[in-house]
């Protein structure tokens, strides 16, 4: 039974979430720690270093740590903050099973009992209706060694094909457009080749409050003499002052590209030299483009002719440049399309792998790179290896020690993982890092969903907002309980280390997994006494594939402050034991890849990079008679994701306490809405009531609402499950809606917290 | 210990983005744990996303010292002007009134007043302030003249305040364009209060020979149809 125990509300009375705020220890102005850690910050792909203090067992507040060079001493608010998370009082130290007897609809048992209850659940499923009733998601936000041993856990331990993660929200239109285009997934530049470059190009991306660490990147390049160009509806902190704001209708992009892209080939800004040498399939794009007038890319995308050419003539004229993006165009029913789109530009300028000139997408989450390479993916297998290439299969099966016949195929989507459990193929599920109840598009459907499950069990330190529908809870491991490796932004796989011990009942996550494994009475392969014994199975299992992390160790990472993958324990093109520094800068002519064997720089047997035909495809739930505006949706800088942690923080909390709805006052004024007000947005799943806040930074046909909380301020309620066909993102970024004045204050005005 | 001479505070308003990593950073400073000396405001939210953030600036000839009757404000050897002293402070709030940048605050429950000491514990054993530390987008810098000039060719750093007839001098610079600058190296504060923000980006009219007001720059979405 997966429906809430007792009423949402006295759940969140005893669960939260409640705010922490700077007492005791975390307050004296004399407490020295007793020792400083060096590790990352918990929340965003940027991963900031960060050193801890620590006193008795317990995180008391943080010191800039200066020298890891990415952030040198910066943090954004949640990184300054994010201590706050630990000694809280909303934090789970004893497992829980669902009692509706109880006041707040679950009671403490025992950890082994709780374990058995999983284990028990899971084996009478599995024996009454196969082992795909199963299923698993995971996170991006877990260590690698972490997703590596889910991943395995599920194709060796559960036998089930359906395993996928929370980076299919995120991360994975530019991992297919990368694959597609670079044949390997990866920002091909550290950030330190932005400094110095002629032209960023920023493609919805709001830095400012998402990565706000590559903000200083991108000041520092503008003093050095670059161009800013920014393409957004919404004139972002970064879009204020840029030198080019283009202001990009949602859903638009692939468009735009296409448009710009043209306008490159009637002015031939292009570099033939390298479309020639280095790529492939340059015809078939140009014939696409040539309906990409200018006056009909300005009409389709709502940027001025003027503005479309300016932005072609700088991109197309300069020396060296660089273009990144993140969700903005990613989040889309055409998300794959709109990354090919600006993989297109930057091969037709030919600068890409030399020094200043670089591509790359800005992920979301702590270990979005790591996350999607060694097998919580649906489709994946360690070191991105493919779950249908038999030969990958045959490797991965020798690794793990088990028969490759027994080796499930590849699973499904997590959004058609909810649809299957709705048509009732999957009965039990285990998630782990994922509170897709707050995260995934029209979440009505996910929560009916939910109450479909025979068995839910979640492993969390917090009871997420999904996890309340859970039979039992397993209390997991905050970030500075455990150690192991994430991969950044950059590509720079980093260390994350121990702080403190897990409180009461609270276990490492991995722990978690392989006490599952044994409860089965199948823990063959489940064995593993630390996070560095899993890391050292995930060197030999990435081994000679395009994610290669064979050379990587904990101690060079110490050493050089983070390896850049691949990096090799053989030389690919020797097979001798080497050294191997790791790849800060990908595509650099004359270099060596496993895949091209000297063929070429990209990761395709001829060498060469591919050049896709971005299609632009009108968005799913378009706006239009019934439903004139757009809505688009993002974070803001104080708050991360579903807000599982953040709204936990009272300082977070108190910086952005509540979602409002961004709207013009163009549009405001049409509406009779005045800033404050309470207003209601409604698409065709569902209407939410927040206050307006009524900005003349948001395109007058759009409006914006933040996604990070959840019940009815959660916006997920009314975006669409549209997704993209190939890489299944969700398109977050765009959906038909309209907007009215509320009579009054919704109903939870009055008896729910601002973060709840 | 003293904050080494060579080292200063630099803000460049056009670089913040109103994260608030500043505010939140300060409140973990030893001195005054719990509490932001930071002011951080939108300059008018409804019109644009422009921030400014703002540290007590250190001015040669404090006027916040000036104005206490009871002597508690000392400026100490190496510039840093210091919050109130105990048990000198008497709460009375002329210096909240007096400071012409808005800085000190009176904190009623404990009868004294505190504000910004640029992280004296931490600048004057060779620290850099927490807030400049951490500042994502380095509004906040704190460094070197030679470094400053190095990293920001296009700005220039001023020290100068014009409020109406007062011109003050600080330990704190501001960054402001370097052509600019080069022509009347102050800041006439009491003008930019007059300048109404423009759409895109509120560019401080801190120079009377700044170039044409960014209010007259055309409105992005003028062609977005509703």
């Amino acid at each position: 039974m997966a429906t809430l125990p007792v009423d949402d509300r006295a759940i969140t009375e005893r669960f939260g979430p409640h705010l922490s705020v700077m007492t005791g220890l975390r307050l004296s102005t004399t407490a020295e720690p007793e020792r400083l850690v060096k590790t990352h910050c918990c929340f965003c792909g940027q991963q900031c270093g960060i050193q801890l203090k620590v006193r008795d067992n317990q995180v008391i507040g943080f010191e800039p740590w200066e020298e890891f060079p990415f952030n040198r001493g910066m943090l954004c608010p949640k990184g300054v903050k994010r201590y706050l998370q630990g000694a809280h009082p909303d934090r789970l130290i004893a497992a829980l099973r669902r009692d509706p007897s109880a006041p707040h609809g679950f009671s403490a048992i025992g950890y082994d009992e709780a374990v058995q209850t999983v284990a028990a659940a899971i084996d009478r499923l599995q024996r009454t209706h196969g082992p795909q009733a199963v299923g698993l998601l995971g996170g991006a936000s877990l260590t690698t060694e972490k997703t590596y041993l889910l991943g395995k856990f599920a194709r060796m331990c559960l036998r089930t094909p359906y395993i996928d993660y929370n980076g299919r929200l995120c991360m994975v239109s530019a991992g297919v457009a990368n694959k597609k285009a670079f044949g390997i997934d990866r920002t091909t530049n550290p950030w330190s080749d932005m400094v110095g470059t002629e032209v960023i190009w920023v493609a919805g991306s709001n830095v400012a409050e998402c990565s706000p660490i590559t903000t200083n990147y991108l000041w520092q390049a503008r003093e050095q003499g670059a161009r800013i160009i920014v393409q957004d509806p919404r004139i972002t902190p970064a879009a204020r002052t840029c030198d080019l704001y283009l202001p990009v209708r949602p859903g638009r992009d692939a468009a735009l590209f296409a448009g710009v892209l043209q306008l490159l080939i009637e002015h031939d800004w292009l570099d033939h030299a390298f479309i020639e040498q280095h790529t492939v399939g340059f015809e078939q794009v140009a014939e696409y483009c040539r309906q990409w007038t200018p006056a009909r890319t300005a009409e389709v995308t709502g940027v001025p002719e003027r503005s479309l050419r300016q932005a072609a003539e700088w991109w197309g004229t300069a020396a060296t440049s660089f273009l990144f993006h993140a969700r903005g165009i990613e989040h889309h029913s055409n998300g794959v399309q709109n990354v090919l789109g600006t993989i297109n530009l930057v091969l037709a300028s030919g600068r890409i792998g030399t020094p200043k000139c670089g591509y790359g997408t800005i992920v979301g989450q702590a270990n979005g790179q790591g996350g999607r390479e060694h097998g919580q993916k649906a489709d994946q297998l360690p070191g991105w290896r493919d779950i249908s290439n038999p030969e990958h299969r045959r490797y991965i099966a020798g690794v793990w020690g088990m028969d490759e016949k027994d080796m499930p195929g590849p699973g499904v989507d997590a959004y058609e993982m909810f649809r299957r459990i709705d048509a009732g193929e999957i009965k039990a599920l285990l998630t782990i890092c994922f509170n897709p109840k707050v995260s995934l598009p029209d979440s009505t459907f996910i929560t009916r969903c939910l109450e479909k499950l025979e068995f839910y069990a979640a492993i969390d330190f917090f009871l997420n907002d999904t996890a309340r529908h859970a039979d039992v809870v397993l209390p997991g491991s905050l970030h500075e309980e455990d150690e192991g490796t994430v991969t950044q932004v950059e590509c720079r796989v980093i260390k994350i280390n121990k702080a403190v011990d897990c409180p009461g009942e609270a276990r490492q996550d991995w722990r978690i997994i392989q006490d599952i494994a044994r409860g089965l009475g199948r823990d063959r392969g489940f064995t593993f006494e630390s996070p560095r014994e899993i890391f050292e199975e995930l060197r030999i299992a990435s081994k000679g594939g395009v994610a290669d992390y064979s050379g990587i160790t904990y101690e060079k990472i110490e050493r050089q402050m983070g390896v850049f993958w691949p990096c090799y324990s053989e030389d690919p093109e020797t097979g001798r034991p080497v050294d191997h520094p790791g790849t800060p800068r990908l595509f650099e002519r004359g270099s060596y890849n496993p895949v091209a064997r000297g063929a070429g720089p990209f990761y395709f047997p001829d060498g060469r990079a591919r050049f896709n035909v971005a299609e632009y495809r009108p968005p799913v739930d378009d706006a239009g008679d019934e439903y004139p505006i757009y809505l688009t949706t993002g974070r803001v800088v104080s708050q991360f994701l579903s807000g599982t942690q953040t709204r936990r923080i009272g300082p977070l909390v108190n910086q952005y306490a509540e979602p409002r709805i961004e709207i013009h006052p163009r549009l405001a004024a049409k509406l009779g809405i005045a800033d404050g007000d309470w207003a209601t947005a409604e698409t065709r799943r569902g209407a939410m009531t927040l206050r307006a806040m009524v900005v003349t930074t948001i395109r007058p046909d759009t409006i914006f609402i933040p996604y990070h909380w959840p019940g009815e301020k959660s916006v997920n309620r009314l975006t669409v499950a549209a997704q993209d066909p190939v890489s299944k993102i969700p398109q977050y970024k765009v959906c038909g809606c309209r907007v009215r004045r509320a009579d009054g204050p919704p109903a939870y005005a009055a008896v729910l917290e601002p973060q709840q | 210990m003293a904050t080494p001479d060579h080292l200063h505070f630099f803000i460049d308003p056009s670089r913040c983005i109103g994260c608030q990593a500043c505010v939140q950073a300060c409140t973990e400073c030893d001195t005054h744990r719990g509490e932001s000396m930071m002011h951080l405001e939108y300059v008018e939210r409804a019109e644009s996303t422009q921030t400014v953030p703002v540290v007590c600036m250190h001015c040669e000839q404090p006027t916040c010292a000036e104005v206490c009757p009871a002597d508690a404000i000392k400026r100490t050897g190496d510039g840093v002007v210091q919050s109130a002293q105990r048990p000198r402070c008497i709460a009375c709030g002329n210096c909240v009134m007096a400071c012409p940048f808005g800085v000190p605050e009176l904190y009623e429950d404990r009868q004294i007043m505190m504000k910004c000491d640029m992280c004296y514990d931490r600048s004057s054993v060779g620290k850099k302030p927490m807030c400049a530390t951490v500042c994502p987008s380095q509004a906040l810098f704190f460094g070197s003249r030679e470094q400053i000039a190095q990293l920001r060719p296009l700005s220039a750093p001023v020290n100068r305040f014009q409020f109406g007839d007062q011109v003050i001098t600080t330990r704190v610079f501001t960054m402001v364009p370097r052509a600019t600058a080069a022509r009347q190296p102050w800041v006439d504060v009491t003008a930019a209060m007059e300048d109404r923000p423009p759409a895109r980006a509120i560019m401080l009219r801190v120079l009377p020979a700044a170039p044409p007001a960014p209010a007259d720059a055309p409105d992005p979405f003028a062609e977005v149809v509703i």
